[in-house]
């Protein structure tokens, strides 16, 4: 059964490859951590097109298992990294990373 | 009896060992009495060995221990008993307890007493060693050691650096020596097959093997016996050697190790029968050493010195003896020599003593008064190796010129100037020294005294030892006549070559009147100069005419080897410093370090704690490295 008989897996994996770059390329330049954020979530479901996309032309139900798994872990590290971010923010007063550099040896 | 041989080299090895480890809770006269006495007990039974070989025995091989066994080579610590070995066991053990005896005064006060005294046992150990081994291999570790306590004990006080500088000049130009005894020894190996003096010689066709190499084998050994013996061209460390402690001259550089040379080559005598080129080589080396060592020890002032280039000089005589192939000859001027060398030595360092260190002649005279014992056995021992009869010189050199003489005119006048020669210095400096005026500072002259007993009987023992050690080997002609044999020579007859003497007895006893008028007419002559017109030797400064510069620099080999060796050598380790050491492995040494530190100084910059910075260059790794999967 074919729902968009036209759209190929070539479109899916592309669709997928721009989004990933696209989240890429925001981690790489953007200075804002909730920026950078969304861009790793962005490059998440990137991911988890390119499975769902697989599993569908393979008839092999495991890609759609492992993008459940994905969606769970990354809805942890949203948990998580917005409750780091928002304590950064109560301390530093910013979230720009060029600035959060304490680290730095 | 002939079992006790290898107990002779033990005790002075045991002297060596306690003196060392145990030393320090002896008191300087026990440690010098222990020393003397384990030389003392090697010399008693050296006697009792040397007893067996009186009736013409048949050289006995001890064997002590197994050494190497390599394939076919095998080489055991095994002692030979015979003529040769025993006669120089018992004059370095004789003499050499002597030396232990009057080091006991003689370095009473010195603070190094006991290292001094377990050195002198090593030495002796080594000596012995050397004389004893059945084979070149053992001879050549005693060589070597005697090498190596000649070494320790030129350099002995240490803190002076002239010293160690002497010792080391000694050691390097034994080294030149040592290379070509060494060759000689592995070419004999390779041709005969065993380094055994009973394989080689005794058994008579061992050398034989050698066949075109023998010329060879013999030089090569020669050059060794050169070295070890001072003889030209390698003969000018044993001057400089003088920087030791006055025993030490006495003992090693002139009685007993550097007669080595000699032991060699008698102990080879077969070998150099059988080759007439080498024996001239080995006469004219020891030729012209004797005429360099004679003449440079007529301007000599440092009393040692003159003793020093005089030991030179009889060295020489002895190498011409064994190149005319008079090798019982050579032994026993070897014999005769290490008596009343060892005396004059012995004597000088009584003056030394005496005179607070002082060892220049010009500083002496008039010390006749002041020490009678020691002016009588210098004498002595002046006039022996003058070469007067009956004192035990006169024998032993008259018989060196009867066979150069008989056998070879050029050699014969030679070897009578240089005895005209040593004549000559010898009373020189004997006069300069002891009689005249005191010519050294108030002070010293208030401190003048003869040296106590145990330093005059060592002196009183070989003044006897020089008077009537000549008589071992009476002339052969002569001795006919009044039925007075050559012991030596039939003493030694079969374990060397033997020379054949057909010299009437006439001519023996108008060649020994000569000899002795020539040496008579030197003696009076510096009689004449020193006394009568009483002449000084001439101060540093005022030596200008150009023969006596000549000989006062000892003709410049010092120099020469100086300008020869040691300069270029010199350029090129400081060329070698300069570019390689500072230049070209500092820049690579340095540059390795400065590269990492440099790369360090580079890299740290992209560690900016940035995590975007990282996750770019992670993002362009990755890209690069699916690119080139």
């Amino acid at each position: 059964m074919q729902v968009l008989p036209n759209i190929t897996i070539e479109h899916y994996l592309s669709l997928s490859a721009v989004l990933f770059c696209l989240g890429l390329f925001g981690m790489m330049f953007r200075k804002n951590a909730i920026i950078i954020f969304m861009c790793v979530e962005l490059m998440l479901n990137a991911v988890n097109l390119a499975l769902v996309a697989f599993s569908k032309i393979h008839g092999d139900t495991d890609g759609q298992i492992f993008v459940f798994f994905i969606m769970v872990v990354a809805a942890a590290e949203v948990a998580v990294g917005l409750a780091i971010l928002m304590m950064l923010y109560r301390n530093m007063h910013t979230t720009d990373t060029d600035e959060l550099n304490s680290l730095k040896g | 009896m002939e079992k006790l041989v290898s107990l002779i080299p033990l005790f002075p090895l045991i002297g060596f060992l306690f003196i060392t480890f145990f030393g320090k809770n002896l008191s300087k006269n026990a440690a010098g009495a222990l020393a003397t006495a384990m030389a003392g007990i090697s010399f008693i039974l050296a006697i009792l060995v040397f007893t067996t070989q009186l009736h013409g025995a048949h050289p006995v091989m001890v064997k002590v221990l197994d050494w190497i066994h390599v394939g076919s080579f095998q080489v055991d610590i095994s002692f030979v008993v015979d003529p040769l070995s025993t006669l120089y066991v018992l004059f370095i053990t004789g003499v050499g307890s002597l030396i232990h005896l009057y080091s006991i005064g003689y370095m009473h006060e010195d603070e190094g007493f006991h290292r001094f005294m377990s050195y002198l046992n090593l030495f002796v150990f080594f000596m012995l060693l050397l004389v004893l081994g059945d084979n070149l291999l053992l001879l050549f570790v005693g060589w070597e050691g005697v090498g190596v306590c000649s070494f320790m004990l030129i350099g002995f006080w240490y803190k002076d650096h002239a010293n160690n500088d002497a010792a080391k000049k000694a050691f390097v130009m034994n080294r030149v020596g040592d290379l070509g005894l060494l060759l000689g020894m592995a070419l004999i190996f390779i041709q005969c097959g065993s380094l055994r003096y009973e394989d080689l010689f005794i058994n008579g066709s061992g050398i034989a093997s050698l066949g075109k190499y023998t010329t060879l084998a013999a030089i090569l050994l020669f050059i060794g016996a050169m070295g070890k013996s001072a003889q030209f061209p390698l003969h000018t460390w044993l001057p400089d050697a003088m920087a030791g402690p006055t025993p030490v001259s006495a003992l090693i550089h002139a009685a007993t190790m550097v007669t080595a040379g000699i032991y060699l080559v008698a102990r080879c005598s077969h070998l150099y029968a059988m080759s007439e080129i080498a024996s001239s080589v080995v006469t004219w080396a020891g030729v012209i050493t004797a005429i360099l060592g004679a003449s440079i020890a007529l301007t000599q002032n440092d009393i040692k010195k003159v003793l020093a280039y005089s030991t030179v000089s009889q060295l020489g005589f002895m190498f011409a003896a064994l190149g005319m192939g008079a090798y019982t000859i050579a032994v026993f001027h070897v014999v005769t020599h290490a008596f009343f060398k060892a005396l004059l030595f012995l004597g000088s360092g009584s003056v030394i003593h005496a005179m607070g260190g002082e060892q220049d002649i010009r500083r002496m005279g008039g010390l006749k008064g002041h020490m009678k014992t020691t002016y009588w056995t210098f004498l002595v021992g002046t006039i022996a190796i003058a070469g007067i009869f009956p004192f035990a010189g006169f024998f032993s050199k008259d018989q060196i010129l009867a066979h150069a003489l008989e056998n070879n005119m050029p050699v014969f006048i030679l070897l009578m100037l240089a005895a005209a020669g040593t004549a000559f210095y010898m009373f020189r400096m004997f006069y300069l020294t002891f009689h005249g005026d005191f010519r050294g500072t108030h002070e010293q002259e208030h401190h003048l005294h003869e040296s106590p007993a145990v330093m005059t009987l060592p002196l009183i023992v070989l003044a006897i030892a020089s008077t009537v050690g000549g008589f071992i080997g009476f002339p052969h002609a002569i001795g006919e006549s009044i039925h007075f044999h050559h012991w030596l020579d039939h003493f030694l007859d079969g374990t060397v070559v033997l020379a054949h003497s057909h010299m009437s007895a006439l001519t023996e006893i108008l060649l020994a009147i000569f000899a002795m008028g020539i040496a008579g007419g030197m003696i009076y002559y510096a009689y004449s100069t020193y006394i009568i017109k009483n002449t000084l030797a001439l101060e540093d400064d005022e030596i200008t005419s150009g023969l006596h510069r000549l000989l006062w620099k000892k003709y410049g080999f010092d120099e020469l080897y100086e300008n020869i060796f040691r300069r270029p050598i010199d350029q090129l380790s400081h060329g070698v410093q300069h570019w390689i050491e500072d230049k070209a492995l500092l820049m690579m040494v340095d540059g390795t370090g400065s590269a990492a530190k440099g790369l360090g100084h580079w890299m740290k910059g992209w560690h900016n704690g940035q995590i975007l910075t990282y996750l770019i260059a992670i993002v362009v790794g990755l890209i690069a490295i699916l690119y080139f999967i």
